[in-house]
């Protein structure tokens, strides 16, 4: 009876899950969905203390009390969960979704572990494979986010890294996994080699993320992190099999599902595929085929730039990566306003590959009240932007190069970029006169109509924003 | 019993699918900290293997750690996306 009732209880937690996805695809119903999955975890949650199992942990003797430990748990993760989302700053989400990652990944690792020391011999095929599956995507998801995160947070070089027979050593990693797999599905199998298949495999899993991360430059991180989202729900998804369980099964498909459509939208909007991404080592590779003698880019200060924009009748904004190192939003969203009370059309054209996580800019403008209906995508905007007096590049670089339409040797040929070119004015706001982050040369910067402002993003912003104020 | 899984799994990763690729790119960042925090759903697969473990083994005291990782998922995630989209969501309404 009660079984029943904990089933229909995780019947209920994945509709919750499932019509919270499907709110969140409105801005105005998101709120809404965000709190109706909550919810379905809570259900989860009270539903597995009513388990069986979990029932039979009870004890009088309280250290031998199982649901004791758990809430010991439980509180500890709340407290620490809740004060760190309070906390981090909203320029901070990369690296807190990367973390999330690879403690999803961790957790659900850990519980196949805890599985496998219960029943090392792993007589059942199918749960065997359950737990040696989830040990290897969890442990995977768990080092490559944690490197990813070091990458995002500066700990470690964002470069590229490169080593000699980077092909051929995840190659070998992913067999060695496999068969170690293998050697514990077998039934009847001797129970040393079994326990030392599974011992290789997690830390061959531990290495393999790591190795699979560490050629991926800073550049590319929205893909690692959606990658390393997808994997952290396939091992919840493959936990569900070890503990026969299928609220796990359910939302860890939905997450993984989610990981992998933002990893494709984010190389579609590069225009690679995972595999190059994976094994490729963008950035690293770039091609020194400088052609010919490049015009100098023309550069203009911010008082003259202040003369153009009170003109203007239209503005857009290209936020990029750089716009969130200045922490520039907020004065962005001074200037939009102030251009707005001059009588110009502002929008903000965001790349989906801008920054360095899906959505990244959205949510950066957002902080600083930048109203939603103005945040416009690459496809939405591109047509209007010949119509565009001025666009305002802000620490973008490589997602408004033409050279990614107009030349074939570039390595980012092929990209869909956002046509700041197309403008009647560009500005761009650049730190200084380096190449980008990926290095590769923009020829927007030295055409006709572009105009470079150097120096910190914000301090320009502010300046510009400054001149409109001393009428 | 396992066929019924692999059936779920399946529709569930069609389900996801369709579901997620109507969420337009302005909300990524909040659908992969939401996503982050239904992954912290293996708290429920952690909270059963500390409770089927015996105390003081190894295996519980894994399980124990695998939930707090979980419960800091869960709980952060979903105060995390809630503050995303308190910031999405000001906007339309003074408009």
């Amino acid at each position: 009876m009660l079984d029943t009732i904990v089933n229909c209880a995780y019947i209920a937690a994945c509709v919750l899950f499932i019509l919270g996805i499907k709110k969140l695809t409105k801005a105005q119903t998101a709120r809404q969905g965000n709190f109706l999955s909550a919810l379905g975890m809570l259900i989860a949650v009270v539903a597995v203390l009513f388990e069986n199992d979990v029932m039979a942990s009870w004890s009088a003797d309280w250290v031998m009390n199982g649901y004791l430990w758990c809430a010991v748990a439980i509180a500890i993760g709340c407290a620490i969960g809740y004060i760190w989302s309070k906390k981090v700053k909203m320029t901070g989400m990369p690296e807190l979704v990367a973390l999330y990652n690879g403690f999803g990944g961790l957790a659900s690792a850990l519980v196949a572990f805890s599985e496998f020391l219960e029943n090392p011999t792993g007589e059942d095929v199918i749960s065997a494979v359950a737990v040696g599956s989830t040990i290897f995507v969890g442990a995977m998801a768990f080092t490559g986010s944690m490197l990813a995160w070091g990458k995002l947070s500066e700990k470690i070089t964002g470069r590229a890294i490169l080593f000699k027979g980077q092909k051929p050593i995840n190659l070998v990693l992913a067999l060695v996994s496999v068969a170690a797999i293998v050697i514990f599905a077998i039934p009847d199998f001797d129970p040393q080699l079994k326990f030392i298949a599974i011992l290789v495999l997690s830390v061959v899993s531990l290495v393999f993320g790591f190795t699979l991360v560490l050629p991926i430059g800073g550049g590319d991180m929205p893909v690692v992190i959606s990658l390393m989202n997808s994997l952290s729900g396939l091992a919840v998804a493959a936990a569900g099999f070890v503990i026969t369980n299928t609220v796990l099964i359910v939302s860890g498909c939905l997450v993984g599902a989610s990981g992998i459509i933002l990893t494709v939208i984010m190389c579609k909007a590069m225009n690679r595929s995972i595999t190059n991404l994976l094994f490729s080592g963008f950035g690293a590779t770039q091609s020194s085929a400088s052609k010919g003698v490049q015009a100098e880019p023309k550069s203009i200060s911010a008082e003259d730039a202040y003369l153009i924009l009170e003109a203007a009748q239209s503005v857009v904004f290209i936020p990029g990566y750089g716009m969130a190192v200045a922490q520039a939003q907020h004065v962005v969203k001074e200037l939009a306003a102030k251009l707005e009370d001059n009588g110009a059309e502002v929008n903000f054209a965001v790349h989906p590959v801008a920054g360095r996580m899906p959505g990244h800019m959205n949510v950066l403008l957002a902080e600083a009240d930048v109203p939603y209906e103005q945040l416009k995508t690459m496809d939405d905007m591109n047509p209007a932007m010949a119509m565009q007096d001025v666009a305002i590049v802000i620490g973008a670089n490589d997602v408004v190069n033409p050279a990614a339409e107009t030349d074939p040797s570039s390595p980012i040929y092929g990209m869909p970029i956002i046509k700041a070119y197309e403008a009647k004015t560009v500005f761009v706001l650049k730190r200084g006169k380096g190449k980008g982050f990926s290095g590769i040369e923009n020829e927007l910067f030295s055409k006709e109509n572009t105009l470079m402002i150097y120096g910190d993003a914000k301090a320009t912003i502010s300046s510009l924003a400054g001149e409109f104020g001393k009428e | 019993m396992i066929l019924l899984l692999i059936f779920i799994f399946v529709l569930a990763s069609f389900l996801g699918t369709e579901l997620i690729s109507k969420v337009p790119s302005q909300l990524h960042t909040p659908l992969m900290a939401a996503t982050n925090a239904i992954s912290g759903i293996s708290l429920v697969a952690a909270i059963t293997m500390c409770a089927r473990s015996a105390t003081g083994t190894l295996a519980m005291v894994l399980s124990f750690v695998a939930i707090v990782l979980a419960a800091i998922n869960v709980v952060g995630g979903y105060c995390v996306t809630g503050r995303m989209l308190e910031m999405f969501r000001d906007k339309g309404g003074t408009k």
